[in-house]
């Protein structure tokens, strides 16, 4: 474990009544990939513009190496910033949007206003287009660059400066999804190479697993979970967490006992303890954690509603006593079929009922949702939350 | 792009030849001829006499386009730094003088610049003409009133440009330059000016090009000492030294400079990184 670098403590942000964040306590270490998930309005974004000193928490402390940065204006702070849009600057080609930032005098440790000699401005600049694959495209002028290409450029204008923190927002957001994937390598490539600490905001579930070191999950202004990508996806805290990271059923429970708990009148085996006894809970139960078995061998009975057929498996929509669950299997189950279902005790996470309990993990208008999600213009989980709401 | 022009093009194309492209040849068949329609180029040569007048109406147009950009430029930054609110009340302030009659407007100046205009009565009551001991400071028939006369008449063509030009720069470009390490003098010189430079350049065409050929402000507030191009030309056309074929030379000689002039400013402009260097 690598020290702590930046910490914001009690971060209360409020525009006019309005609030936005609301006592965000974050530790973030050196070195780290960090993502801050979560749908828009989450206050990811505001958390962001925080550590890059763009605005000034309402109250609380931000940390910088024990240092509190408050008030320190962003061009004095050693952190760059990858902007959503890019920000490339229209009127200097590639090699001057890179050199931007090495062109501005520094004061030394006596004060003084040093300038960097152009070799070396020239050295770090090439260094930077090497890394970022850009070679050759020095004089080129930003607009005439694709999107990929400006984004390189955009994390080698703030690479180019070493910084210690470089907080990326929603950088792959406006690039096609295979370029979104290379991107992503790319982008791990870096921050492996470079030893730098990583603040990626997304609202790309998929992304911020594949990514990071931390995920912390966000939603209405408060920080719903802080984990690693694993902690996060198999130990959900709440129903949010769950819903928004991957697909899962989310069934009301009772807590019969330590390792027990009872969903739909039947008793299942689980590793989770610690509740009261018969206390209300969440259960979840991913959709890859089932297993189909003949209908009198199961512990549930259900009958198949919908099947999508979905390359790597199919999708299916299975009601169980008038609760839709969803299903990922590797055989076919047709429509109108009844099956049974086991799950081992490592498949079912029971969670604490929190305010978001019962407003995700039913499958009963599934067919809808998959159409939105699979509308990349759109952010699902917003559109989600908006439906179940 | 399709080189055919369309239909709809026609009377754009019809109005154009017979309201700028006759004229203008009209004009040229003019300077290059005498009274009896015989070429020559004595209309040139005569030109001569009047070399101080091109010089002063260059110099005028030039200090008053230089004037003018510097209040415009920080107005127009100021006004696009402030709430939507009042940008449209500045706006409506800026654009309001320009909905009055511009003989009107420069009439008014007359009254208040002249020797007991306003201005000197307002000076001899707070006591300003004793203090100096005059009768009162001469203000009209200078050309400090002609620049005056063409700063307040054209600045609000140099605002406009500019001030639409800075308040569509992308916001997030000035956060970029900060989070770069860019203090705000910085940002001012690295991004804003060179990026809001199409502004100024269009500012400084709308101001300079109608100074240059103004006639009414020279002739209201310079008291005839202070003749510019445009009366020359009008004269020309309308005065007693009637001479239409001197006074077409003249406006071609004029329109030739001015054209040069803008093409030299907008090369200067494309030119990326001579606009930096500013």
């Amino acid at each position: 474990m690598s020290k702590e670098l930046i910490r914001l403590a009690d971060c209360v942000m409020a525009f006019d009544d309005e609030v936005v964040l609301d006592k965000i306590n974050l530790s973030i270490r050196d070195k780290e990939f960090l993502t801050l998930l979560g749908p828009s309005g989450c206050g990811k974004t505001t958390t962001l513009r925080i550590i890059g000193g763009f605005q000034t928490p309402t109250s609380g402390d931000v940390l910088f190496d024990g240092v509190r940065i408050n008030a320190v204006p962003p061009h004095k702070r050693t952190i760059n910033t990858v902007f959503q849009k890019y920000a490339l600057f229209p009127h200097l080609n590639v090699y001057e949007n890179i050199a931007f930032g090495l062109r501005i005098p520094k004061t030394d440790g006596k004060g003084n206003r040093v300038k960097l000699p152009e070799e070396e401005i020239d050295q770090r600049v090439m260094e930077m287009l090497e890394i970022v694959n850009l070679k050759g495209f020095e004089k080129r002028r930003t607009t005439q660059l694709s999107g990929g290409q400006q984004q390189r450029v955009a994390i080698a204008r703030a690479l180019v400066n070493r910084p210690k923190v470089l907080l990326l927002d929603e950088p792959l957001g406006a690039l096609d999804l295979k370029l979104r994937k290379d991107m992503q390598n790319e982008l791990k490539r870096i921050q492996k190479a470079m030893e730098i600490t990583f603040v990626y905001v997304t609202h790309d579930q998929e992304e911020a697993l594949a990514m990071s070191d931390t995920v912390v999950v966000m939603d209405a202004g408060r920080i719903q979970q802080i984990g690693s990508p694993e902690d996060i996806y198999n130990e959900p805290q709440n129903a949010f967490v769950a819903d928004f990271i991957g697909e899962s059923n989310i069934i009301d429970g009772i807590m019969r006992a330590d390792g027990v708990v009872e969903i739909f009148n039947r008793r299942f085996q689980c590793l989770d303890g610690g509740f009261d006894r018969d206390e209300a809970v969440d259960v979840v139960i991913r959709p890859e954690d089932v297993d189909i078995v003949p209908e009198d061998q199961g512990q549930l009975k259900g009958t198949v509603t919908s099947v999508t057929f979905k390359g790597m498996q199919y999708d299916i929509i299975v009601d169980f006593y008038g609760f839709k669950w969803l299903i990922q299997t590797t055989d076919l189950s047709p429509v109108g079929s009844r099956i049974g279902i086991k799950i081992d005790p490592d498949g079912i996470h029971v969670m604490k009922k929190s305010e978001y309990s019962g407003m995700f993990g039913d499958y009963s208008s599934y067919s809808e949702e998959y159409e939105e999600i699979s509308d990349a213009s759109l952010d699902p989980e917003e559109e989600d939350s908006g439906d179940e709401e | 792009m399709k080189n055919k022009l369309s239909w709809f093009a026609v009377p754009y194309v019809v109005w154009m030849a017979l309201m700028v492209v006759i004229p203008i040849l009209i004009m040229v068949v003019y300077a290059f001829t005498t009274a009896d329609y015989e070429g020559t180029l004595e209309n040139f040569a005569e030109m001569g006499t009047y070399a101080a007048v091109f010089f002063r109406s260059f110099r005028l147009a030039l200090i008053a386009t230089l004037v003018c950009l510097l209040i415009g430029y920080p107005v127009s930054y100021w006004m696009a730094h402030e709430g939507p609110g009042f940008q449209r009340v500045a706006m409506a302030l800026i654009m309001l003088p320009m909905w009055m009659n511009f003989l009107l407007r420069t009439y008014s100046w007359m009254s208040i610049l002249e020797n007991n205009g306003l201005l000197n009565q307002f000076f001899k009551t707070i006591g300003l003409l004793d203090l100096l001991g005059v009768e009162y400071i001469p203000m009209i028939g200078t050309s400090g009133a002609v620049v005056l006369g063409m700063v307040y008449n054209y600045l609000p063509f140099m605002i406009l440009p500019i001030y639409s030009v800075i308040v569509k720069l992308d916001y997030s470009l000035l956060e970029a330059a900060r989070d770069l390490g860019a203090d705000s003098r910085r940002v001012f010189r690295k991004v804003i000016l060179p990026l809001s430079l199409p502004g100024v350049l269009s500012g400084v065409t709308m101001v300079f090009v109608p100074s240059v050929s103004t006639f009414a402000i020279s002739r209201l507030l310079g008291g005839g000492t202070q003749i510019m191009l445009g009366d020359l030309i009008e004269q020309q056309f309308l005065g007693g030294s009637y001479d239409p074929h001197l006074g077409a030379a003249i406006s071609m000689v004029m329109m030739v400079i001015v054209v040069v002039c803008m093409v030299v400013m907008n090369r200067f402009g494309e030119g990326e990184e001579e606009a930096v260097m500013l």
